[in-house]
């Protein structure tokens, strides 16, 4: 059933079937998130600045995600030999990428006028700065080596290596004192964001993360295509 | 146990070895990835004077005193020890008595430091600012949310 999430000639057929409805559900779920973005309350403490936070954590959450799906893939890459995991890899390595310089931009347009700075290296920060200069690294390991084989180890290596990063970045601001405030919505308890500003928040989540499903399938598509005429 | 399953295994014990040793060499280093120490810290830490450090707690109520403009002197507290702070320059939005704050300067004294740049830190509540009327006109509101 889920195997075209291994087999790129499935994933293919399967996408083609769902790539419209796809399509036009993103619109309708961005659409919709701008609009209640737009119409979402100012925070009593932060008052408009807090509408960064609508791209801001949408754009980490991708990030983190982006990574972590690399992440799995290498395993099984690596442990089942399934060679649809590294189209996957090299496909949406630069998608995390760009993900998270749009965290790191958005949290510095939002630090500079409520902490009083654009950029301290407190672990947070810091630790989502080294996944992005892994993800640069990911993309150049993707240009450097001839042999197909050989590279495509190195880097699925090289992405597990790195998936350590992943938990020191969500617990960063639990295991250490940061200026970065703790989460919001992962907390066991109930979430102390009020409800009229999750709303907004979650469907931008889910906006987000489609966008970045349809430039991940666009992307996973070529890369198929590209690997089909050349070997 | 076939050799995929064998290859699974070493993977995910790599990772978990790499993982636990990485997790190690961080919390022993923790005073290097700490980005503040807070008051009480501070005091037994028994850091001399001329150390640059950060210092992050709330500002104490009532403690903040305009000496001329952009010219402030307040304390930082966590509840156990307070520091003295003084500070030229900015004041961000978000500093107020009762606020989240980190600064940065060098120690005068045990207790003193001099300031050369504040942070405010804010907390993870979110909340409209209607909600925030409401609460207060029906008693509800709390001291935690400030």
């Amino acid at each position: 059933m889920f195997n075209f999430l291994i087999n790129p000639y499935k994933f293919n057929k399967f996408v083609d079937i769902i790539f419209k409805p796809l399509v036009i559900l993103t619109l309708l779920v961005l659409i919709a998130g701008l609009f209640l973005v737009y119409f979402s309350p100012l925070d009593y403490q932060q008052g408009l600045t807090v509408k960064i936070m609508y791209i801001h954590v949408p754009s980490a959450w991708l990030a983190l995600l982006t990574y972590a799906i690399m992440t799995i893939y290498s395993i099984i890459g690596l442990a089942f030999k399934i060679p649809f995991s590294f189209i996957i890899n090299k496909a949406i390595a630069p998608i995390g990428a760009v993900f998270t310089i749009l965290c790191l931009f958005s949290g510095s347009m939002w630090g500079k006028p409520m902490w009083g700075t654009w950029w301290v290296w407190d672990a947070r920060l810091t630790s989502v700065a080294i996944l992005f200069i892994v993800y640069l690294l990911i993309i150049f390991l993707n240009h450097a080596f001839e042999n197909r084989e050989v590279r495509e180890k190195t880097i699925a290596i090289f992405i597990l290596i790195g998936s350590i990063n992943l938990p020191i970045i969500k617990f960063s601001v639990d295991w250490w004192n940061t200026l970065h405030q703790p989460a919001s919505i992962s907390k066991l308890a109930s979430p102390s964001i009020d409800i009229s500003m999750l709303q907004p928040l979650l469907v931008m989540t889910v906006a987000f993360s489609l966008v970045g499903l349809i430039i991940a399938i666009l992307r996973i598509k070529a890369e198929i295509l590209m690997r089909k005429n050349y070997l | 146990m076939s050799l995929r399953f064998q290859r699974l295994i070493l993977i995910l014990t790599t990772l978990v070895m790499l993982g636990a040793a990485l997790l190690l060499i961080l919390f022993n280093t923790k005073q290097n990835i700490v980005f503040f120490y807070t008051p009480s810290e501070l005091i037994e830490n028994k850091i001399t004077s001329g150390v640059k450090v950060r210092i992050g707690g709330y500002v104490k109520k009532s403690s903040i005193k305009k000496k001329s403009i952009n010219s402030y002197e307040f304390k930082i507290t966590d509840n156990k020890n307070e520091i003295l702070i003084f500070y030229n320059g900015i004041l961000p939005d978000l500093f107020r008595e009762g606020q989240g704050t980190v600064i940065e300067g060098s120690i005068i004294d045990q207790d003193t430091v001099n300031a050369s740049k504040v942070y405010a830190k804010h907390d993870e509540n979110y909340m409209p600012a209607s909600i925030k009327k409401e609460l207060e006109k029906n008693n509800q509101w709390k001291k935690e949310y400030k």
